[in-house]
């Protein structure tokens, strides 16, 4: 069958699945619309969890950034991962046994203060809007890459169905739709890896056969480094930046994803404490089927990139491919730009070198895109990819616009300016909230802000420099007070966004960075991106030292604490 | 709170123990094995690379899987011993 139409059906075949999930989930309380009515199997919460923490980006482009990085880019894997083990044994259980339905809500009731409950909602919509603009960035480029579609014809489309499934549904919808999602992701990631790995080194496992030897006997990866040495770049398997660099961002990316505001809600829908210890831990096994995976596609395809265009020695004139000679796959991803050949000395072959002399542009998300072709591997496979990265960002994309209602309709018209309306009159403001939401994130990911560039920047810095610390105090620390709260986020994410801004321009604006984006003006070599990690240092500093000076908080919220730290009480399920 | 704030602070103290155990090994190998120490565990080769290496993109990641169980089960016998669990 035709690829077009074998894409379509498979991708139309996933959205006739999550639109009957949406039927049949529809959510009747706010209960249900915001914590699934608090009835979610931990082992099924941590399927949601992973496709809603499981972006676009991890889908698309992490293979591509490890494959170019190589062991520099373990900083994102062990980053990406480890915030879990935080989550699990800081947040999750303890925020579960508190028993509400926001993260905002939670440090408005603990600090009993409702600045601090505005200025954790600010941080949310921030870090979230930035973090869906990117997905809804992804949705059209899965559309117009796969079926040819205007991007944003395809954005148009995205936006219906996430409507669908996230304005009738709310967290119940949500959840079982993500769950769908989950399983096409996972499928189209490892189907293309485990079948590439089996070519390549006759180990089915791609987390083996990297370890594994190559046909001549050579370990896989001590053959990369080789090749990649006598092509001028830099060993694969060593470091190549700055070790300090590495743990800082390493440690940003690990907090910042313990704080995501849309992560952390998910684990107010099990039913008891106890599940949200373990879901946390089922999270992290279907996250890491990928993550582990991802590093194997990184080095394969590196490897076959390398080996393609160079299949002989790199002294020798006909060692480096013709043009003429390239294979199919080459010129079909030739057509959409990701790939680009530019024969600079005019001797007709590709030289793929590094410096001056490179003839070949490779965009990093070919890795994945282009896998299952490179592979030689059906046409359903390659519409199976498409359905997945489609999969990866829709199912973000919902879970960050949930938290973007939520923080809308329960924290600020609920719980600040409205305080009066009924359970109906708010399930409703939440349904036209997110409905709101899908539209602004829409018009945004078709005009995309200048500061859409800084995304990860800036939600993992908000994340980490203000809502992890908060709430990490918030039930560890019986001493925090609300001043000592409120004055740790301000200087955390003050000294974030400064750092970030002074080196890649206020808000992003190109030319209005006061120091420049440049290694040599970084604070210790530490990069923009990384500073999350330090500005939760100076929030721990500030709001403790604050705390030590100011009144204790009230007694009845120290009772509080000691409340959410015993599991016992817990508020079980809505309506089971 | 069974037995007043007694319970609930030995309760804390012993999760707290738990915790605190669980992170230096969860620090150990992230920010230890996989990037710290990474230039002296070359020595001990895994497919022809070193052992930091397969901590960085491997080991580290089912580390924390491993933990998180421990840490999930062992609060279940902590809930338990100081009756503090639910239902």
């Amino acid at each position: 069958m035709e690829l077009q139409t074998l894409t379509y059906i498979v991708v139309g075949a996933t959205f006739a699945l999550y639109f009957g999930i949406a039927i049949w989930a529809r959510a009747g309380s706010t209960g249900e619309f915001y914590a699934a009515g608090r009835g979610v199997h931990p082992v099924a919460n941590g399927m949601a969890t992973a496709a809603d923490w499981m972006s676009a980006a991890s889908f698309i482009s992490m293979a591509g950034l490890i494959a170019f990085m190589g062991y520099d880019a373990s900083l994102f894997l062990m980053g990406w991962t480890g915030g879990y083990v935080l989550l699990a044994m800081l947040l999750a259980p303890y925020l579960r046994k508190f028993g509400k339905f926001t993260v905002p809500e939670f440090i408005g009731d603990r600090f009993y203060s409702q600045t601090a409950r505005i200025v954790a909602v600010i941080c949310l919509i921030i870090a979230s809007i930035t973090y869906v603009i990117g997905q809804m960035k992804g949705i059209g480029v899965a559309f117009s890459r796969f079926l040819e579609m205007p991007f944003d014809q395809g954005l148009f489309i995205g936006m219906g169905i996430v409507f669908v499934y996230a304005v009738l549904g709310g967290m119940k919808g949500i959840t079982y739709t993500q769950i769908a999602q989950y399983c096409v992701l996972i499928c189209a990631y490892t189907v293309p890896a485990i079948f590439i790995s089996l070519h390549l080194t006759g180990v089915p496992l791609p987390q083996i056969g990297m370890f594994s030897s190559v046909q001549d006997g050579t370990p896989l990866l001590v053959k990369l480094d080789q090749t990649l040495v006598d092509l001028g770049f830099a060993q694969y398997t060593q470091l190549k930046g700055s070790m300090l660099n590495m743990v800082v961002y390493t440690f940003s990316l690990m907090i910042g994803t313990a704080g995501l505001p849309h992560v952390i809600i998910r684990f107010f829908t099990v039913p008891k404490v106890r599940d949200a210890r373990a879901s946390a831990g089922w999270a992290l096994v279907f996250i890491a089927i990928l993550y582990t995976t991802a590093p194997a596609v990184g080095s394969m395809a590196m490897f076959n990139l390398a080996n393609t265009v160079q299949p002989g020695p790199v002294t020798a004139v006909d060692g480096s491919l013709s043009y003429e000679a390239r294979p199919q796959w080459f010129k079909n991803w030739e057509k959409t730009g990701l790939l680009e050949f530019n024969d600079k000395n005019g001797d007709g072959r590709i030289q793929y070198r590094k410096g001056a002399d490179n003839e070949l542009r490779v965009d990093r998300d070919i890795m994945v895109l282009a896998n299952p072709e490179i592979a030689k591997l059906p046409n359903w496979v390659i519409a199976l990819v498409a359905a997945g990265g489609l999969a990866a960002a829709l199912s973000t994309a919902a879970g960050l616009l949930l938290a973007i209602s939520t923080a809308i309709s329960h924290d600020l018209l609920k719980g600040v300016f409205t305080p009066d309306i009924s359970e109906t009159q708010e399930l409703l403001a939440a349904r036209v909230a997110m409905a709101g939401s899908i539209g602004v994130a829409g018009y945004l990911g078709l005009h995309p802000p200048d500061f859409a560039a800084g995304t990860v920047a800036i939600a993992f810095g908000l994340a980490a420099s203000s809502i992890f610390p908060v709430l990490m105090m918030g039930i560890f620390n019986k001493r925090m007070n609300s001043q000592g709260a409120i004055a740790g986020m301000a200087a955390g994410i003050g000294i974030t966004m400064l750092y970030v801004f002074q080196h890649k321009g206020i808000f992003f604006v190109p030319g209005t960075s006061f120091l420049g984006d440049m290694g040599p003006n970084w604070f210790f070599g530490i990069s923009p991106n990384a500073f999350g990690g330090i500005g939760a240092l100076v929030n721990f500093a500030v709001a403790i030292m604050v705390a030590k000076v100011t009144a204790p908080p009230p007694e009845h919220i120290q009772h509080l604490v000691e409340d959410i730290r015993i599991p016992k009480g817990a508020t079980g399920a809505i309506d089971h | 709170m069974p037995d007043g704030n007694k319970t609930g602070e030995a309760y804390w103290k012993a999760n707290l123990r738990l915790v605190t155990i669980c992170l230096i090994i969860w620090a150990i190998v992230s920010y230890g094995f996989g990037i710290i120490l990474r230039p002296a565990l070359d020595a001990i080769p895994v497919g022809g690379v070193g052992l930091g290496f397969w901590f960085a993109q491997q080991g580290s990641i089912y580390v924390f899987l491993v933990l998180i169980f421990y840490y999930a089960s062992q609060m279940n016998k902590l809930d338990r011993e100081f009756d503090v669990h639910e239902d």
